[in-house]
């Protein structure tokens, strides 16, 4: 008796409990994966050994349809990048070709860029912490904080009567200018976004579930940040004080007062909080902009840039000439290279453009900021559990049509 | 002892399906509380397409049949590879458990008649609240097992925290009553309410939740939290956590299976509330009014008179029916409150769950059963 226990004892210790990893495949067609994307996991129980991310299932040769087509008529495809912010994209490809053609649109148009920038700004952000609270159960505070975005869609409405894809900006300078009001309607919504953004902030900024959740999970140091070359709301939460606004100031960012938000520990909660305070930032600048915002044109006045508006097109032959120069040959940059940063929703959006002096783009490389951020995916998991990822990747907020381009 | 007659039989049988009949529309009125109440905490209109004639609250009866009717002429979709019976059993095995866990709970005083006193309970077990807390285990089967056959990664992550969770909170669950079970000194929950009548310190309802003052609200408050977890919905609702395992244990269910998956997630609302009242807040007993002795003389009202019939055959049952009522209300109340828990808060993770459970719960609970006892014991008891 006494031996067979010894015996089923000395047994039990020298083997250990077999066991196996489990890879499961989240994505990527996977409720949490809004844009497309695949994670593939290497699973112990509920601990992620591993993670391998694949990215490109939204990949539609932004680049190369650039090429293609001419230098006004890429800004609709830049809609489709960010399309969470997409007044920033236009704002960021016009830039730069303005850049090559060394021209500054006048300083109302630059003031209303600005106005609209932020406001494409605080839908990003709202977005993306509506969506990140709604990934842990907390559906009302996405409610609320979309009823905030949806005052500003109804602004952007009134300026470009589009709500998504908006194409506001031209190459030297805007669409239009802004309606009658506008001034207004913005102090109207941004009440009315406030009292929404309270209330959300009530729900989560005291809730011990939701910062034990966000708090200490997925952190990034502020070497990592670097390392990684990651910008935007991700970096600035781990101390790194790196905004393009601030850094390489375009569109008149200099005239105007305001603070960037940093965090301290790098975590999920300091990413939220930091694009949290951001809203209200961007609150204050547009304010300052309607404050300081002069009178004037919007546009440059230059025909080879600048479509002439229809009366010269049909009362004149220099407007008729400059009009069909436009349409058929595309405007037309001296030859050249230029990348030029601006601070997108997510970070630093750069567009680096070549031009040889013809009406198309010879070569268009974007640099999305979440593609960037992407690459400390993997590594920012292993050692989470399942229920991580989800806060994690979305706190990283890639938005698809950005990241695969 | 008297011979049982086709009277009783009958008797029994109606209370059956009264029971049974409650608990499944209670359910299904749930899922309408649910739509409407998640709708106005989060500015939305909600359901108001519903109505009959014009009338909006109506809905309700249009919200209850359409839920059914569409699942029933759904697809239902069975993975390959899957034993089919297994995949059928399993929902029936998660919504049998809960549906007839109602069956010791007294919704009212028992209508004496003078030939006989018919009990509204539908069975008196002397173990009545073991029976409950068995069948709320038995619940945990059925889920578990749909995440088995499922042959799905993300069902089976889905019921191995259903398991976990739900077993975990069985223990807090059970704890945390048996300071109150010291009080009472039984396990019969017709006699636990009984005991509940009347007043303390002249004002307060006598219900479970003040006896010896603060003490038993921690009871209470551990019971509720442990009660939700065993609902499995937010902010426990791990098993189904719709953002990372897709749908949980349910994923690959759909039609009618689905639905008895859904139906059984609002019936263990249902007991969970009715658990929380009968224990906790004195069941069908109404402060300042005793129902169980109450004596409506229908029979002198100016009503009887006026129509020159005698109501005072209804006498009997007056009191009864307002304690049904009485516990109708506190039971929906309490399930409202639920429902606002649940879209007020967001979802724990796995290891935060457990460690509430066995970290801070498991403790209060086991502290307060020991404080409770001891003011049992040294105030003589009962």
């Amino acid at each position: 008796m006494t031996d067979v226990r010894n015996n089923w004892e000395a047994r039990e210790l020298d083997d250990s409990l077999r066991s196996k990893t489990m890879i499961l495949n989240m994505g990527p067609a996977h409720p949490a994966t809004h844009g497309t994307v695949r994670l593939i996991l290497e699973l112990d129980g509920e601990r992620i050994e591993r993670c391998d991310v694949d990215l490109g299932y939204l990949h539609r040769g932004f680049e190369k349809q650039c090429e293609n087509v001419d230098y006004n008529q890429v800004i609709p495809y830049t809609d489709r990048l960010n399309y969470v912010s997409p007044i920033i994209n236009n704002v960021g490809w016009v830039l730069a070709i303005e850049n090559l053609f060394d021209v500054e649109v006048p300083l109302r148009g630059q003031y209303i860029r600005v106005i609209m920038s932020e406001l494409s700004r605080m839908c990003d952000h709202l977005t993306c912490v509506g969506a990140g609270a709604m990934e842990l159960g907390a559906f009302t505070v996405m409610l609320y904080l979309m009823q905030a975005r949806e005052e500003l869609y109804d602004l952007i409405e009134q300026v470009t009567g589009a709500r998504l894809t908006i194409s506001y900006t031209r190459v030297g300078g805007l669409k239009s200018d802004l309606p009658h009001n506008f001034r207004e309607a913005v102090q109207a919504a941004f009440k009315k976004i406030e009292k929404h953004l309270i209330d959300a902030d009530k729900l989560v900024s005291r809730n011990r579930i939701f910062q034990d959740r966000m708090a200490d999970v997925g952190i990034i140091s502020k070497d990592e940040a670097i390392a990684y070359g990651i910008t935007g709301p991700i970096a600035r939460a781990s101390g790194v004080n790196y905004d393009v606004r601030k850094a390489f100031p375009y569109s008149s960012y200099d005239h105007f007062e305001f603070q960037v938000p940093l965090g301290s520990k790098g975590d999920n909660l300091d990413r939220f909080l930091v694009r949290f305070n951001e809203i209200y930032e961007s609150m204050s600048i547009v304010n300052q902009a309607f404050k300081k915002l002069p009178d004037g044109p919007i546009s440059i006045d230059d025909p080879k840039i600048i479509m002439p508006p229809k009366d010269e097109v049909y009362d004149s032959i220099e407007g008729m000439i400059s009009q069909f120069e436009i349409v058929f040959g595309g405007i037309k940059p001296p030859a050249g290279d230029i990348y030029f940063p601006v601070e997108g929703g997510n970070g630093e959006l750069g567009f680096y453009v070549v031009s040889d002096g013809s009406g198309h783009p010879y070569r268009v490389r974007v640099r999305p900021p979440c593609f960037v951020a992407m690459g400390i995916m993997g590594p920012l998991l292993e050692g989470h559990t399942i229920a991580d990822v989800v806060p994690i990747f979305g706190m990283i907020n890639m938005i698809g049509g950005e990241c695969d381009r | 002892m008297n011979s049982i007659s086709i009277v009783d039989i009958l008797i029994v049988l109606a209370k059956a399906i009264f029971v049974m009949a409650a608990t499944l529309k209670l359910a299904a009125l749930n899922t309408w509380i649910e739509r409407k109440a998640s709708a106005l905490i989060q500015n939305r209109i909600g359901a108001n397409r519903a109505s009959i004639l014009g009338f909006d609250l109506a809905g309700i009866f249009n919200t209850l049949v359409a839920d059914p009717v569409k699942a029933l002429f759904k697809e239902d979709f069975v993975p390959r590879g899957v034993s089919q019976f297994m995949h059928s059993l399993a929902p029936f095995m998660g919504v049998f458990p809960i549906l007839i866990s109602l069956a010791v709970v007294p919704f009212g005083p028992p209508i004496i008649l003078e030939s006989r006193t018919v009990t509204l309970q539908l069975v008196n077990l002397n173990v009545g609240i073991l029976y409950v807390f068995a069948m709320g285990s038995l619940a945990v089967y059925g889920t578990v097992l749909a995440g088995w056959v499922s042959k799905n990664k993300f069902s089976l992550f889905g019921s191995l925290r259903a398991s976990a969770q739900m077993i975990s909170y069985e223990i807090t669950f059970g704890l945390s009553i048996i300071g109150l079970i010291a009080i009472y000194g039984t396990l019969d929950l017709n006699e636990i309410v009984n005991l509940q009548s009347g007043l303390v310190y002249g004002f307060l309802p006598n219900w479970g939740i003040f006896a010896f003052f603060p003490l038993n609200i921690i009871a209470f408050v551990i019971f509720f939290v442990s009660a939700m977890a065993e609902t499995k919905r937010a902010p426990f609702d791990l098993p189904e956590s719709e953002s990372e395992l897709v749908a949980g244990y349910f994923t690959e269910y759909s039609g009618m299976k689905f639905l008895l998956f859904w139906l059984g997630e609002f019936a263990e609302i249902v007991v969970a509330a009715t658990l929380v009242v009968v224990l906790f807040f004195g069941g069908w007993q109404l402060p300042y009014l005793d129902l169980a002795t109450i004596q409506p003389d229908l029979a002198n009202t100016a009503l009887s008179r006026f129509f020159n019939i005698n109501f005072g055959v209804l006498d009997p049952y007056i009191g009864p029916i307002i304690a049904m009522h009485v516990f109708a209300v506190k039971v929906l109340l309490f399930c409202i409150l639920q429902v606002i828990i649940r879209w007020t808060l967001p979802r724990f993770r796995y290891d935060q769950l457990i460690n509430l459970c066995w970290k801070i719960m498991l403790p209060i609970a086991l502290v307060n059963v020991v404080v409770t006892c001891y003011f049992v014991a040294t105030s003589g008891g009962n």
